[in-house]
């Protein structure tokens, strides 16, 4: 662990170990991060209940990734991927607009496995009759 | 490239337009400012600069002094020059950014012109401005006169830039009496003084993409601590940097400035401790004391954060008693000056304990007068020779009404 003395001064951290134009160009996942940026440390401690990705009913639409205010929905190859952990903070928005039937996303407790979670996935809600 | 200014070798200015043209000689990237009295002609003054050309950074008109800061943090942290002007209530609003420039070590330069805080609404001066800032952590430089304002700003730079400390720094005036008074100012000719401010070498520049920078991240229980520690260290060492700057300006201009600023102090048995312009009225009232046969000096301090614990101790210890003067409001408790110097003479080795006295004057520039000084030096030779306070420790001068004192 660092002192106080140790690190550089003004609260200041470096995302890229170098080149940071160059990784620019690189896809996120290929980048040389640092362990003080905010890609490799966790940014989630406050979450309780975590969103699970259910890839068999996902219509891949993406709406879920295009309203996660913190960018921790995973898409790679025009799927949708599941969730970044790392950084969710289980604002439980990206369940909200997702538009399936049942919905792909679903918020479980933080501890609940994802395996049981999706063994207990809802079934498909009937059209409400007015 | 700006024109430059052909300076008499004397120039009748005001606090202000000195301030004025120290701001202009450092060729400063970014001014944010939002204008409010008396700091105003500060950057009304150099707003015309800029508009005569003899500016080439930006000069940024806000919505707020909030704004003139967040701007001016900005800026900063993108890698320029940055400074701004304001007082009182400006100050006030600007208080939450003052820490954000801090926290980030961005070597911003304020001109804080000290005035009243409301309400009731005061725009003239006292020193309550100074002391809302005082835990910000930012060094504040403390000036009496114009000369002053103008010295303290052009050092100001070599300080806040310096790379031992890049922190932001305060040049504080008293409002009205430094301010708009105008007297005679010796310059530097805009070459030197530049020269002796030099080029501004950024740190971790966010503009430098290549080494891209998160500045003010968020940082817990796990890590908060540490950064404030950090800050902390860097201001309580800054002094040797203020002096070391002090030294090369006396060198340059023959000016010499101190932490400690005393006067007649050596044989002295009594003295009074001020800040801002009372120091001159003190030093007045003090040369009158000694016409009456009492040992009077008097004392003041350049820098008061950080505050020159040990020096102010050192030259103060022997003295037999001494009046500490605090311009502002204390909201129930002994002045903030009050307490810095007696914990200053309790640090120190061998100090023969002064008595020590309170006296609050001047809130919203209530007038301080050489009978008001004659009586305090009256007061202090009476605990000298008692031996003890012969009076209450903390008074009020020229407050209307029943007499007030406290403790
Ligand atoms: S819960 Fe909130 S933060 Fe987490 S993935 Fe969904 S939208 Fe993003
Ligand atoms: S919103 Fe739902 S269906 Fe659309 S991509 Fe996200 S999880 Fe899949």
């Amino acid at each position: 662990m660092k002192g106080w003395n140790d690190f550089e001064i003004g609260a200041i951290l470096f995302p890229f170990a170098n080149n940071g134009e160059e990784a620019l160009e690189s896809h996120n996942n290929e980048r040389d991060y640092t362990p003080e940026s905010s890609f490799k440390a966790s940014v989630a401690h406050w979450r309780v209940e975590k969103p699970v990705h259910n890839s068999e009913i996902c219509i891949n639409c993406f709406n879920c990734w295009v309203y996660c205010p913190d960018a921790a929905i995973l898409a790679r190859d025009e799927k949708l991927r599941g969730v970044d952990y790392v950084h969710c903070k289980g604002c439980g928005i990206c369940v909200d607009v997702c538009p399936t039937n049942p919905k792909s996303l679903l918020m479980f407790s933080d501890h609940e496995d994802n395996q049981n979670a999706l063994k207990n996935w809802p079934q498909k809600e009937e059209k409400k009759k007015n | 490239m700006a024109s430059a200014v052909e300076l008499q070798e004397i120039e009748v200015w005001d606090g202000n337009m000195a301030a004025s043209h120290a701001l202009r000689q450092a060729q400063i990237d970014v001014v944010a400012a939002y204008p409010i009295t008396p700091s105003t002609p500060i950057v009304q003054n150099y707003g015309s600069f800029v508009s005569n050309g003899y500016v080439d950074g930006e000069f940024v008109m806000v919505e707020s002094e909030h704004a003139a800061m967040s701007a001016c943090v900005g800026a900063a942290a993108a890698g320029g020059r940055v400074a701004t002007a304001t007082s009182s209530q400006g100050f006030a609003l600007m208080v939450e950014v003052l820490y954000q420039a801090s926290g980030m070590r961005l070597p911003i330069v304020l001109n804080l012109v000290n005035r009243a805080l409301a309400s009731p609404l005061n725009i003239h001066g006292d020193h309550s401005d100074m002391y809302l800032g005082r835990d910000a952590g930012w060094i504040n430089l403390c000036t009496c006169n114009p000369q002053e304002a103008y010295d303290f700003n052009l050092m100001a730079f070599r300080i806040a830039e310096d790379m031992e400390v890049r922190i932001p720094t305060i040049v504080n005036q008293d409002g009205f009496l430094s301010s708009h008074t105008a007297q005679n100012v010796r310059p530097l000719s805009d070459e030197v003084a530049y020269k002796f401010i030099g080029d501004y070498q950024s740190k971790n520049s966010l503009l430098d993409f290549n080494k891209p920078a998160t500045y003010g991240a968020q940082a817990e229980e796990d890590w908060h601590f540490e950064h404030k520690a950090q800050l902390h260290s860097a201001l309580m060492h800054s002094s040797r940097v203020i002096e070391k700057v002090f030294g090369e300006f006396a060198k340059l201009t023959g000016r010499k400035y101190n932490l400690i600023e005393t006067y007649d102090i050596e044989d002295a048995e009594v003295a009074v401790f001020a800040l801002g312009t009372t120091v001159e009225s003190a030093r007045v009232a003090a040369k009158n004391a000694r016409k009456r046969g009492i040992k009077a000096g008097v004392a003041t301090i350049r820098s008061f954060r950080p505050f020159p614990y040990a020096e102010l101790g050192n030259a103060l210890k022997n003295l037999k008693a001494i009046a500490i003067m605090d311009k502002s409001l204390p909201a129930g408790a002994m002045g903030a000056l009050f307490n810095e110097v007696g914990t200053s003479l309790y640090q120190v080795k061998d100090s023969k304990h002064p008595i020590l006295s309170n006296y609050i004057y001047g809130l919203g520039e209530r007038d301080l007068t050489q009978v008001d000084l004659e009586n305090i030096f009256k007061e202090l030779q009476e605990n000298a020779q008692a031996g003890k306070l012969t009076h209450p420790t903390q008074q009020f001068i020229g407050l209307r009404g029943p007499k007030l004192s406290f403790c």
